[in-house]
Formats: structure tokens, sequence, C-alpha cells
């Protein structure tokens, strides 16, 4: 599985690219929607997108809208990872096609829980017992 | 029931040196609930355990203390596949078994109410009613699950974002379930070594609990949870956890990518016989102001099944790890 993590911050797209590492993710990071468009356009391949809201040039709701426009892009699966709470936002990242939507800040394991919800765990997720 | 200041202070340092996990106070509950069934194993009080640790204890004892409290952390429709299975694969069976009114289930053990309220969540679109019995013995998370009110790190733990946006409303900085969900569950005290909670019941969910207590108790347990059940029921145990070995009276049925544990008695329809429903669909509240949901995964949204995805894709260029 690979991953492309879109943040302005770099201790984000750290964060959020170490714990996807630790599951398996092979991870390529963006520091905005434009930059992710223009690694997507040179032919960049991905599985999953973590796209943080609040970004310059192109935010995270411009970029989740142009990708789900997008034939070859529709694929990909589209995770929110944001500040952003209000009930509102959400429902705006669900309409505009982010599959997921995950609040910052958050532990990595909730991270782990929303990829299982999307099937993108490479194993089940195994009780603990 | 609550615990001493010293017993919290002990453990909290014991969790915090092996697991760099931190216990801040006012989580004595969650000491208390994890704690206590092994105190319980050993006949004795909680305080009374961690004073015998205190005066010390074999590094597996402290070891299984810190694994205790640092796992089966609570998460909403934990592992998926028993949540996702219910409405489409589940009731079928049920129905086809009698549960032609309603449907009951007992979630043993439910603690902080996440799994009595991913069942309601996950059944919200059944075409039966639905009532949940939820226990626990202790009654501070009884409280908390009773308020249905959840921090925002709560609601991140495994919470498809289309049913946080359903089934919650804001209140401050955290998510309450809606007040129509909240009154399908019914919480109560409740003792696994006691009688069961009046049944019958089509379902009990007696996840990662078992796993506290001894042989001889985890077949009493099963025992009485198989009386309560109407005929055709099922339990839900585990990921992990199996009746293999442990309890002869039951049988394993998948259904849907769930894994289901049936008491050996009366005749039941066969699994194959009994076609599924497809899964519910989930239609998520738009906000005045938004265009109408003309996104099909939107209107359409089925909050379980992961989106298509394309054949792998190649080798990123310049992959790289994130140190």
């Amino acid at each position: 599985m690979r991953a492309l993590v879109v943040d302005d911050s770099r201790t984000m797209r750290r964060i959020v690219g170490a714990t996807l590492n630790d599951l398996g993710f092979e991870t390529q990071e963006a520091e905005n929607g434009a930059a992710a468009l223009a690694l997507l356009e040179a032919g960049l391949e991905v599985d999953l997108a973590c796209i943080d809201w609040n970004m310059p040039v192109m935010d995270g709701l411009e970029l989740v809208t142009r990708l789900r426009a997008t034939r070859e892009w529709r694929a990909i699966t589209l995770m929110m990872v944001t500040t952003e709470s209000e009930q509102e936002k959400i429902v705006r990242a669900l309409a505009a096609g982010a599959h997921e939507y995950l609040l910052k800040p958050f532990a990595p394991e909730a991270l782990r829980d929303k990829l299982d919800l999307l099937g993108m765990l490479p194993q089940p997720a195994g009780g603990a017992a | 029931m609550s615990i001493a200041p010293d017993t919290f202070a002990f453990v909290a340092d014991l969790v915090a040196r092996r697991s760099a996990i931190r216990l801040e106070p006012g989580k004595e509950y969650l000491v208390e609930s994890r704690l206590a069934p092994i105190a319980r194993e050993r006949q004795v009080s909680l305080d009374e355990y961690v004073r015998r640790l205190r005066a010390g204890a074999p590094d597996d004892e402290l070891a299984g203390v810190v694994e205790a409290m640092t796992t089966n952390e609570t998460s909403w429709f934990r592992d998926v596949a028993p949540f996702a299975a219910l409405t489409p694969h589940v009731l079928p069976l049920l129905r086809a078994a009698g549960a032609t009114d309603r449907v009951r289930v007992w979630s043993a053990a439910c603690s902080t109410g996440q799994e009595p309220y991913s069942i309601v969540m996950a059944l919200a679109d059944a075409p039966l009613p639905v009532e949940v019995v939820a226990t626990d013995l202790n009654e501070q998370v009884l409280a908390r699950a009773r308020e249905g009110q959840y921090s925002q790190l709560e609601v991140n733990r495994g919470l498809p974002a289309a049913v946080l946006v359903r089934h919650f409303e804001r209140v401050g900085a955290h998510w309450r379930v809606r007040a129509d969900l909240r009154g399908r569950v019914q919480f109560r005290r409740h003792n696994l070594m006691d009688a069961a909670p009046p049944g019958p019941f089509d379902l009990v969910f007696l996840r990662n609990v078992l796993i506290y207590f001894d042989l001889p108790t985890k077949r009493a347990v099963l025992d009485r949870v198989a009386r309560v059940l109407r005929p055709g029921g099922f339990v839900v145990l585990g990921a992990a956890e199996t009746t293999l070995g442990v309890h002869d009276g039951f049988e394993r049925v998948e259904a849907g990518g769930a894994v289901l544990h049936r008491p050996l008695t009366a005749p039941r329809p066969p699994v194959s016989a009994v076609p599924s429903v497809p899964a519910p669909v989930v239609r998520v509240p738009m906000p005045r102001g938004l265009p109408p949901a003309s996104p099909p995964h939107l209107t359409a949204l089925r909050p379980f099944s992961a989106p298509a995805r394309p054949a792998p894709a190649r080798p990123l260029p310049q992959s790289r790890g994130v140190s």
C-alpha cells in the first residue's frame, strides 16, 4: 500500500507518515493540495491520501473535490486529517468525497482504526484476548 | 466502590514506567474495571491485591497488571466485522429463527458504552425494533455510559465519520450520542458471576472478558449465557476468543465475516439457507447552505464497506519512509 500525506506542517507530515510506515505503508509527502496534485499529475500512484484541511495555495477540501472529479484518481481512498471538528465541516468533507475523517490530535491507534474501517490494513484487526 | 489513593498511585506509576501510558487522576474507574477481575480471581479486594503487589510480586504478575491496563482499549465497532455483519447477515438468521417482533441484545461488560452504542448504530436501519441491555460491574463506567458523552480522542477510535455526524451531536468540545439511540440502551449493574439479566436475548456480546476468568468460571459464564439465549441466538466473542477447549456446548457459525457461537440445542435453519440483505444505507444529514448530496457515496453511504480501489499501485518514484 502506498500513501500520500498532504499537510503544510512538516511535523504533522512526519507523525502521520511514521504511523503509516509502522503499518506497512510506503509514504510520500506534499505540503499543500497543489503540490499533491503536481505529484499525481507526474505519475505518482497511491492507494490512500491523508489530507489536512487548512493549507496555503490549495486547501484540503479543494484537493478532495479535484481528486473525486478526475477519473484516474477517483479510486484513491481519501481521509481528511484535520483540527476542523465542527459537524458541518465533517459533512462538507464527506459530501466532497472524503471517505473518512480523523480529528487532530489523534493517537496512532486512531489512525489504525480508521484504516481498519476502510479495509486498508495489511491484516485483519486482531483482538486482544 | 472506589479504590484507595495509594492503590491508584502505585498502578499509575507502574503503568507509566513500563508502558509510557499516563493514567491521570480521574482514571480510577479504569484501574478498577481492568484490575478488579484479576483481584477477584485471587479472591481478594483490589486494594488488597495491589498492597500485595507493592510488598513484592514476581515480574510476570506486574507485567500482567500493565497488560490489563493497556490492552482492550474500548473503541467503537471494535474489530469491525461483528458489527458490519449485524444487519445484512446476522439479522436474517435471527428472523429465520423466530425473532420477528424485536431484537434483544445483551452487551456484557460494556464498560463506558462504546459497544452497546455501536450495536444500536449498526442496527439503526434494521426493520425490527432493537433493545440492548448493557451491563458492567462498575457503577462509574455505567454512569459515563448512560451519559453517552465522549471526548474527541474517544470518538476518533474506530467510529466511521458518517456514523459520527449521523448519530452524535456536539456538546462543547465533546460528542454525545443522540437521545433516540441512547433510549434504546438500558444500562444496569451486573456481575458475570451472578445469574444473567432476564432474557431471552437474540444476541449476547461477551467480548474480551472471558480472558480474565479461569476455565471453570468461563464455562459457568457461558452456561448462564446459553440459558438466556433465544433458540437460534448467538454469542459474539472477541476476535481472538473461542469456545473451543472451553465449552463443548457451542458451535461456530460464520456470517458475513463475523464469527458467532451458537448453543447446540434445538434444530434451527442452516446458515446457508438464509439469504443476506443489502448493507444498510446511512444517510448523512446535510446542513443548510450545502448543495444537494450529489456524490453517490454520500447519498448511499455504506459505513463499513471499503471504497473500491484499483490494482496495487506502482512503486513510488521517490518512495521513502518518514523518520
